[in-house]
């Protein structure tokens, strides 16, 4: 190819064009499974913002509970007061499907902010372990060595029973959600921490960042605005399937007894009540937060997959 | 005449991409005789390897034959199943690849990767497999077959290594061998061996050789026909001696005269003019911007006094257990206000680690480095920082020399920023002002680095190296990523910068062609010592070590070629 001068049209595109434009959404476009998840998560996660608009009652407010709704099966009215409920009622007569609208934004929130946490968490020791090498990077990585000896659901359970020792009864189901966020983040750092740091050891060598270091920047400027933005899509990739496992992790926590409370239910919390009255015939108080929570991670889960091939073409 | 053993005829080869159908081969037609060498030239997506892989069946997955046949001793190949392409790929056809060091499975050794081939094609006993092994490796001048035979890759050097890979593509007695660039990889003094190597096997075995290669000096060298290829087209086609001396295609004469010579100095270097304009750009109007330099005190910029770098070798608890490899050894120089100072060498000879260690990319771990009398090895930080936006380099590969998520305005801008040179109202201009001179548009402040080529890069490189207005530019191999007829503009930018400018420079560059082009004195580098410092004309025409002479025979001869 010649060196021709670049003769580009004088109009840039705008970042939507850009982004319609991009081979990423090109890729997504032509993949139905992509779109399947995209779509499925997508309502899923909208319903649980807006559940206040969309849930029928309100589960957090006893007053509107009616005791005698209790086990209702769904679609069905209720023998004493006629009350129909689209996914039937529970032992207290809460609505079913608001139960679930309202676990599921706890189970999203405490999802999302737990990778949050150990993204930011992984990202800063990843880039100090890779940047400056040294007596840094074996301490970092040695601690992460360790963590990984123990399942990380173990290491949850520890933080969070740690955690609620410390905490004073008063606060404990405020704290709960919290304590949760927390445990299940340090559990999992250690993951973006270590594709982070080879990340950055493989762009330190390249000459963009000789060229910053040649002008003078230091090394936070370079390792925040040169390294950071380069390394951000396998930190992405995993951040999306480690969503789906945070769901998961938040799930069985609340399963075990040791997450949410019952006054502030979510997926995982549904799931234990449920299980209860599974063989006394109440099936559907246990089904369908199943259900929303089997869609919910594996619509997350499949992005995510589709995510790590689309943005690397080699793993295909 | 004798017959062709193999013929394209009419080859498209077309990829299908949401842009629309590309076609990086078109309608090209070639005949390859026994005992021939045939050289593909051309520069990078012209569409040389292309050809080459359609011709093994080696296309990658979109990429298709659209049209056309390929004919190999009378049978036609282009058409055939998976597993007959597969019998003759390897078998009839031999394949040498640019890198050795990724051919050769690291796992296995030469004896084994040899007998395993040869039993693949040939139905021979084991023993037998193994007596025509040691017999391949001593064709291929391979010292000492029989240990050599038990040996891994990485116990050989990047000439053996490419040498066994020879040997390896001849294990099934092939027609026809096709060799990608198979020289691209290797240090001058080795390319000539390996060069030589084939074809002496063309002339004893009668193997026709594709030989393709984007270097003028190669062909010259080595080929008696020659496929000038340009945009995927052929654009002459001919005996080599033919093509050089008297080219008849517009292309095929601004290539050839895109070479650097060896033994003329000229002012600029001559363009390759066709296709691609020749692009402007008005230095004038950036030396009247630029801050007056001073001269320095003692008429020598940058002194260089005994430097010496030592990597660890092997690591080990107690610093007297610990091995060190001396990649740089007391090297000392001077270079003088203004002059361009080149450093040569073939590749590990710490041209780059010198380069580095005065750009403080590296600590010195002996030795002296003063910059206008001042000591930078015993600078303060804040003296670093100061000593930084006066020298500033370009490097070797513009694709990782540029950060490719960042707009090529804010890379430009990034000293200034950093430096606050300007006030934050007038950095948009002054890096408007900077891609002009560097011969870009407007539009490309806008742009991310991928959307431009090799040589746009390059330039990208250089606008942001002259940002600080710095007063010494380190140049490490700026032009051997390009194609020759980019690196002709990339070169003449430079010269004309520090005509201009004023500026002093060091020049690193294993092409002495075109290091005497650009050079006022050159130093020779070899195994981490400078071993002569010389005035360009005085190296070039009486060199006082026996080494620089070696490297000034390898040059490449283009005696016969005009202009």
């Amino acid at each position: 190819m010649t060196d021709r001068p670049i003769v580009a049209p004088e109009v840039v595109p705008s970042r939507m064009r850009r982004a319609l434009d991009s081979d990423l959404f090109y890729a997504f476009k032509r993949s139905p499974v992509a779109i399947v998840s995209a779509v499925v998560a997508a309502i899923l996660i909208l319903s649980a913002v807006f559940a206040p608009l969309i849930a029928p009652t309100n589960p957090f407010d006893p007053s509107s509970l009616n005791l005698m709704n209790g086990f209702t099966p769904p679609m069905a009215p209720n023998a004493f007061t006629g009350d129909t409920f689209l996914l039937g009622t529970d032992d207290q007569g809460r609505d079913v499907f608001s139960t679930i609208l309202y676990g599921m934004r706890i189970s999203l929130f405490v999802g999302f902010a737990a990778v949050l946490f150990a993204v930011v968490l992984g990202i800063f020791l990843g880039l100090l372990a890779g940047y400056f090498g040294g007596w840094a990077d074996s301490f970092i990585m040695r601690a992460a060595d360790v963590q990984l000896t123990f399942p990380s659901i173990l290491v949850a359970m520890l933080i969070f029973g740690i955690a609620k020792g410390i905490t004073p009864v008063e606060n404990r189901d405020q704290m709960a959600i919290w304590v949760l966020i927390l445990a299940i983040g340090l559990s999992d750092w250690v993951q973006f921490a270590r594709v982070v740091r080879g990340a950055t050891l493989v762009e330190k060598g390249k000459d963009y960042v000789s060229a910053a270091r040649l002008i003078g920047r230091r090394p936070y400027a370079i390792m925040l605005r040169h390294i950071l933005p380069n390394i951000l899509s396998p930190v992405l990739v995993i951040a999306t399937i480690s969503l789906a496992l945070a769901i998961i992790a938040e799930a069985t926590l609340s399963f075990l007894g040791v997450g949410a409370p019952a006054t502030q239910p979510s997926l995982g919390t549904l799931i234990r009540v449920g299980q209860g009255f599974l063989f006394s015939g109440e099936w559907w108080i246990l089904f369908f937060p199943a259900c929303t929570l089997l869609a919910l991670a594996l619509s997350v889960n499949m992005l995510g997959d589709w995510l790590r091939d689309a943005l690397n073409p080699r793993l295909k | 005449m004798t017959e062709p053993v193999l013929s394209i005829r009419d080859l498209t080869v077309e990829i299908p991409t949401r842009h629309g159908l590309f076609k990086p081969v078109q309608n090209v037609t070639y005949d390859i005789r026994p005992g021939e060498i045939r050289g593909v030239v051309g520069e990078s997506g012209a569409g040389k390897s292309m050809t080459g892989n359609a011709v093994i069946g080696l296309l990658d997955d979109p990429a298709r034959i659209a049209s056309g046949e390929i004919w190999l001793k009378g049978r036609r190949i282009d058409n055939l199943g998976v597993e007959e392409q597969r019998a003759i790929r390897g078998g009839e056809i031999g394949m040498i690849f640019q890198d050795p060091l990724t051919s050769l499975n690291p796992l296995f050794t030469i004896g084994e990767q040899l007998v395993e081939t040869i039993q693949l094609h040939l139905k021979v006993s084991g023993k037998e497999a193994k007596e025509r092994a040691l017999a391949l490796l001593d064709r291929v001048s391979i010292p000492d077959p029989k240990t050599r035979f038990d040996q891994y890759p990485h116990q050989f050097s990047g000439g053996m290594r490419q040498r066994v890979v020879i040997a390896l593509a001849l294990c099934s007695e092939p027609s026809v061998i096709v060799a990608d660039e198979p020289t691209t990889a290797l240090d001058v003094s080795i390319q000539a061996q390996v060069l030589d190597l084939i074809k002496e096997l063309a002339r004893e075995t009668q193997v026709g050789v594709i030989l393709v290669t984007h270097d003028m000096g190669v062909i010259a060298d080595t080929t008696e026909q020659v496929t000038v290829m340009y945009n995927g087209q052929v654009v002459e086609n001919g005996s080599t001696d033919q093509v050089l001396s008297a080219p008849k295609h517009e292309y095929t004469k601004s290539l050839i005269a895109a070479v650097p010579r060896p033994q003329v100095k000229l002012h600029r270097f001559p363009q390759v003019s066709y296709g691609g304009r020749e692009t402007t750009f008005k230095i004038e109007d950036l030396a009247r911007n630029w801050a007056k330099t001073e001269p320095s005190k003692s008429g020598k910029l940058l002194e260089v006094e005994g430097i010496t770098k030592k990597f660890l070798e092997k690591s080990a608890i107690l610093p007297s257990w610990r091995t060190y490899f001396t990649a740089v050894d007391e090297v000392t120089f001077d270079i003088k206000d203004g002059e361009v100072f080149g450093l040569v060498g073939e590749s590990g000879s710490g041209k780059s680690t010198v380069a580095r260690m005065i750009g403080t990319l590296l600590d010195v771990d002996g030795g002296r480095i003063r910059f206008d009398g001042e000591e930078v090895t015993a600078m303060t930080p804040a003296q670093i920082a100061g000593y930084r936006r006066q020298i500033q380099m370009i490097f070797q590969d513009p694709f990782s020399s540029l950060n490719p998520r960042m707009k090529v305005e804010s890379i430009v801008a990034e000293p200034l920023r950093h430096h606050k040179l300007l006030p934050v109202d007038q950095i948009s201009g002054r890096v408007q002002e900077l891609l002009d001179r560097v011969g870009l548009t407007r539009a490309a402040a806008a742009k991310y680095p991928h959307e431009f080529s090799g040589g746009q890069r390059q330039r990208i490189s250089i606008a942001r190296a002259l940002a600080t207005q710095p007063r010494f530019l380190i140049c490490d191999e700026p032009t051997s990523a390009l194609d020759v007829s980019i690196q002709a503009q990339i070169l003449n930018i430079l010269k004309d910068l520090q005509e201009h400018l004023g500026l002093t420079m060091l020049f690193i560059s294993h092409d002495l062609p075109v290091v005497r082009q650009m050079c006022d004195r050159v130093g020779v580098m070899k195994q981490g010592q400078l071993i002569e410092v010389q005035e360009t004309e005085t190296l070039f025409a009486d060199p006082r070590q026996d080494y620089t002479k070696k490297l000034l025979e390898l040059m490449p001869r283009l005696a016969q070629l005009s202009g």
